[in-house]
């Protein structure tokens, strides 16, 4: 095993552990916060990605195009609360599942009208092009540096947010007894509409950081959300620290898996053996860790203390 | 007889009679719609078992129509090209192998998946129907992510599933036991436990019945149904591929159940015909019919209550 690639394909886990963060942390809170199931929020994540290029194109810079999107996805996040979740909350979570699977339907088909079926392209300005040496002929581009930077600050503000700020611990409050959070004299239902939109805007920061390296598509979100989903069950949903853990777990385990599972099986099978069940098995790596999980700890990893 | 029991009699003897009848005048193309129909009403009658009176929302079911398609598809894959014998293309092998594959994925994942409930049962269950989905991908002997041909169809002694005509009614004949099937199943004690144990699983434990062991059995079995109706969607389709067991096609197979009305005998049935007439019909007048679909399935979700059958009488059949 080569420790330069080790290193290479350890920062590759992080940034998709980052990522996965982003995205799970607002699956989290919504279901936390809100008792609400929402399949679509890896729409938002495709829509991220799609505005950021479309800004991207318009201003002629990438990190511009950034800052203007991550909002633009979280007022998207509030218009869905108030218009399609919001008469979704007092129904089970079956209906949340078909209602927001019906949303999926609605964004997928919207971007394809808007922006056609062609993937967008996100160029990246110079600077962010090129790559970094590490040590000897050890190089990283520089951009996954970025991705990860930016994943790391975001995941910071979001603690500071929850833990330092009035409006997180009204979120913290909320997620406990929401009924005694409204009874103080708090607008809940504003509240409830910040969570969405700040989760959404999380999903879509994400979406805009891997698009360079993707492109914006159709459906990109529905695969990562269903990733997600293990993250916020095996970190134990509604908890922020959970995701965090558990979402660089994940990353991490199938990064490393899908590179490295065929030297490990090598060390105990013939080389062609390895070769065959390497790449089933890492394809399958993260819903085993799930499943024993699971099987030990049914409510996560760190599931919250009260409901 | 009640009036769902008429509307049930009348829907099945409409889905018998007019497929075979267009075929017949020279519209072969109905009896394809059809046949695709009626075996994904089947895929929908057996998720009814446990969504509708088991109360299980599981959110994998397509896997377990695609594995079964691949029971089809892998056996007549290594009869052509590794020198398996005439065995492995037998229907007797395909059909049983793709429900006891199902049966054990149902068991495996069951396990685990029961000893959660509510949301984390619907993502656990979407978790593991995208395993074997990434499982199927990355086996590139299968196809991997470009699926696999089936070159033979199932064979049988007495019936060739080559023959349209034949393979429709071996799938409505199929649909039928299955609709029956689930329903002797729930009007048993077995059903009656599973039932009130989606009312109030605690009551049931406390009146001595292990819960955990009843919602097992019951997605052991429907995930064999499922099965079986895969096996038959491949020898329908004769081409699979992981696209099958996407989690959108979980989601449409409940949509199927909800639509229709789930917990009734009829409902998945109706629920898949007017899917798949839907289907037909929007994607017939432009290619972005997921617009209108999903704006139906959320209109059906916020304002329609017990689905198309809990609008004609009340509770039984």
């Amino acid at each position: 095993m080569d420790f330069s690639l080790l290193v290479i394909q350890g920062l590759n886990g992080l940034q998709l552990g980052l990522l996965l963060f982003l995205v799970a942390s607002g699956l989290t809170l919504v279901f936390g916060i809100l008792d609400f199931v929402n399949l679509a929020h890896g729409s938002l994540y495709m829509l991220g990605a799609f505005f950021c290029a479309t800004l991207t194109y318009l201003f002629g810079n990438f990190i511009l195009a950034l800052i203007v999107a991550v909002p633009i996805t979280g007022v998207i996040g509030f218009l869905v609360e108030r218009f399609v979740a919001r008469p979704l909350y007092a129904r089970d979570h079956l209906d949340h599942v078909l209602g927001t699977f019906g949303l999926i339907l609605v964004i997928d088909t919207l971007t394809h009208l808007i922006w056609g079926p062609e993937g967008l392209s996100v160029p990246l300005p110079d600077w962010l092009r090129g790559q970094i040496t590490l040590w000897g002929d050890t190089v990283v581009p520089t951009f996954r540096l970025m991705i990860i930077g930016a994943g790391l600050a975001a995941a910071a503000g979001l603690f500071w947010m929850v833990n330092r700020t009035r409006l997180g611990m009204l979120i913290r409050a909320g997620a406990s007894n929401r009924t005694m959070v409204s009874a103080l004299g708090i607008d809940i239902e504003l509240l409830f509409g910040l969570v969405f939109a700040l989760g959404a805007a999380m999903a879509g920061l994400a979406g805009m950081l891997i698009a360079p390296i993707t492109e914006a598509t159709i459906g990109m979100g529905n695969g990562i959300i269903i990733t997600a989903f293990v993250v916020i069950i095996v970190g134990g949903i509604g908890s922020i620290k959970g995701a965090f853990i558990a979402a660089l777990l994940i990353g991490l385990i199938d990064t490393l898996g899908r590179s490295f599972l065929d030297d490990i099986f090598a060390l105990f099978m013939s080389p062609v053996a390895a070769e065959n069940s390497a790449p089933a098995i890492s394809a399958m790596l993260i819903y085993i860790i799930m499943a024993l999980v699971l099987a030990f700890r049914p409510q996560g990893l760190f599931p919250p203390k009260v409901r | 007889m009640t009036t769902r029991g008429w509307i049930t009699l009348a829907v099945m003897a409409l889905l018998g009679v007019l497929p075979p009848l267009f075929f017949l005048t020279g519209n072969p193309f109905y009896l394809d719609l059809a046949t695709r129909l009626v075996i994904l009403a089947i895929a929908a009658v057996s998720l009814n078992l446990i969504l509708g009176y088991g109360g299980l929302v599981s959110f994998g079911h397509a896997a377990f129509v695609g594995l079964g398609a691949y029971a089809v598809g892998i056996p007549a894959h290594h009869w052509l090209y590794t020198g398996w014998g005439d065995w492995a293309t037998m229907g007797y092998v395909q059909l049983p192998l793709a429900v006891l594959a199902c049966a054990v994925f149902a068991l495996l994942t069951g396990l685990v998946c029961l000893r959660t409930k509510g949301v984390y049962f619907i993502m656990i269950t979407m978790a593991f129907a995208q395993m074997i989905y990434y499982l199927i991908v990355s086996i590139e002997e299968y196809g991997g992510d470009d699926g696999l041909v089936i070159d033979t169809r199932s064979q049988f002694a007495w019936i060739d599933l080559d023959n349209p005509l034949q393979l429709f009614g071996l799938a409505y004949v199929s649909l039928i036991v299955s609709m029956v099937l689930v329903r002797l199943i729930v009007n048993s004690r077995f059903g009656m436990v599973l039932q009130g144990a989606k009312g109030n699983p605690d009551r049931m434990a406390t009146l001595g019945f292990n819960v955990y062991v009843f919602r097992l059995v019951a997605y052991v079995i429907s995930g064999a149904m499922a099965g079986y109706a895969g096996a038959l969607l491949g020898n329908f389709t004769t081409f699979i591929s992981p696209e099958m067991m996407d989690w959108s096609r979980s989601g449409e197979l409940m949509f199927m159940v909800i639509l229709g009305g789930a917990s009734t005998t009829v409902g998945p049935v109706l629920g898949a015909v007017v899917f798949i007439v839907l289907e037909e019909v929007l994607s017939h007048f432009t290619i972005y019919w997921h617009l209108p679909f999903g704006l139906l399935l959320m209109a059906v979700v916020l304002f329609v209550r017990g689905g198309l059958a809990g609008m004609f009488g009340r509770k039984e059949d």
